[in-house]
């Protein structure tokens, strides 16, 4: 329903500025919609070829071995779900999986890392270490941004990937920023 | 340096995948074909959202909220023709991706705005879908801190990227 409210929103705004502008936009209909369709094609191509070097990524083992080296350090963000080893499997491979930009794989370990901290957890209020979980997964760690990259090739960038370290330095920040945050309310929310 | 980025990448998964008997080739075209349904999904939502997005550039409103956001937006250091990416962000992800393509169109890919809309939109996550998607799996009614921490998360995102545009570039 959300998006019903958010384009309802933006048609409802468009069609007062025109009207208080005195811009004619219905053309901007047509020329948006065409756009989305030349976009898709433009990305189209590197789309496919990132998800399949997800995917041979995926085979390589190497969402097992970035879990393996990752673990001490989710070991002392989620201390009490590690207690519990379907729990902290579950943890390591959803991190693992979103830095490596693999969602197939990312958002059902993650699913099953929350649904076994609320069965751990118990009562109706989220437990601290699952309001970690889900701030870690807004945060959006992602060692390659393939779909935003392929937006900027096909807007003629002149090295798509050249903003890498900036989204890297950005969304470190935010994850540790969101963790601090979550960490000083908790006491507030209890 | 970020210049041989993805081609050591590349790469190196590639020698590391013969080293472990994987068959590359498979693994790419079978991943490559998932990828088309990726975007065959990601075409209808864009088709409704770039024509609403494109009227709304048009009507004069997208640039109407950059100026009302402007004064405060520039103290922070964010350019201001990225006011709309900060609203829709956390709500829609089709949509960041509509206003975000439609600016980094329109001003260009290096662009110092350009830029900053495409590292907000890489370093980011639509904050109220993972939260509906995470908190009723684990049958949890109260969220507590969790949608302030991941707002506190989500706007450090967008200043840090903008500092890092300007710092790199």
């Amino acid at each position: 329903m959300l998006m019903s409210y958010i384009l309802a929103g933006i048609f409802i705004v468009s069609a007062l500025g025109a009207a208080a502008g005195g811009a004619d936009i219905s053309g901007a209909l047509s020329e948006g919609a065409s756009a989305a369709v030349e976009l898709c094609i433009g990305i189209g191509g590197s789309v496919c070829f990132w998800c399949g070097f997800m995917e041979l990524m995926s085979r390589c083992g190497l969402s097992r071995a970035l879990a393996r080296l990752l673990e001490p350090l989710l070991r002392r963000i989620f201390p009490a779900s590690f207690a519990d080893s379907e729990c902290a499997e579950a943890l390591a491979e959803n991190f693992s999986a979103n830095l490596l930009g693999l969602g197939n794989a990312a958002t059902p370990a993650g699913i099953r890392a929350a649904r076994r901290m609320g069965q751990l957890g118990g009562g109706g209020a989220a437990s601290d270490e699952l309001c970690r979980l889900v701030v870690m997964n807004t945060a959006s760690v992602q060692l390659l941004p393939v779909t935003v990259a392929a937006v900027r090739a096909a807007c003629g960038a002149e090295n798509a990937f050249d903003i890498l370290p900036c989204v890297w330095i950005s969304s470190a920040t935010a994850l540790c920023v969101g963790l601090a945050a979550a960490r000083a309310l908790e006491r507030v929310t209890r | 340096m970020t210049a041989l980025l993805v081609p050591l990448l590349v790469a190196a998964v590639c020698l590391l995948a013969a080293l472990r008997r994987v068959d590359v080739f498979s693994a790419l075209t079978q991943g490559a074909k998932s990828g088309l349904g990726v975007v065959a999904g990601m075409l209808p939502p864009l088709t409704v959202l770039l024509a609403g997005v494109y009227m709304l550039r048009a009507s004069g409103a997208l640039d109407a909220l950059s100026r009302l956001c402007a004064p405060v937006l520039e103290r922070l250091g964010i350019p201001p023709e990225t006011a709309a990416i900060l609203f829709i962000r956390p709500f829609s992800g089709s949509g960041a991706l509509a206003v975000g393509s439609e600016l980094i169109a329109s001003l260009g890919a290096d662009s110092f705005a350009g830029r900053c809309a495409a590292v907000m939109l890489g370093s980011t996550e639509t904050t109220f879908y993972v939260i509906s998607v995470y908190f009723p799996a684990a049958g949890i009614k109260k969220t507590r801190h969790a949608i302030p921490a991941a707002l506190a998360a989500d706007f450090t995102a967008f200043m840090v990227s903008a500092w890092a545009v300007r710092l790199f570039y």
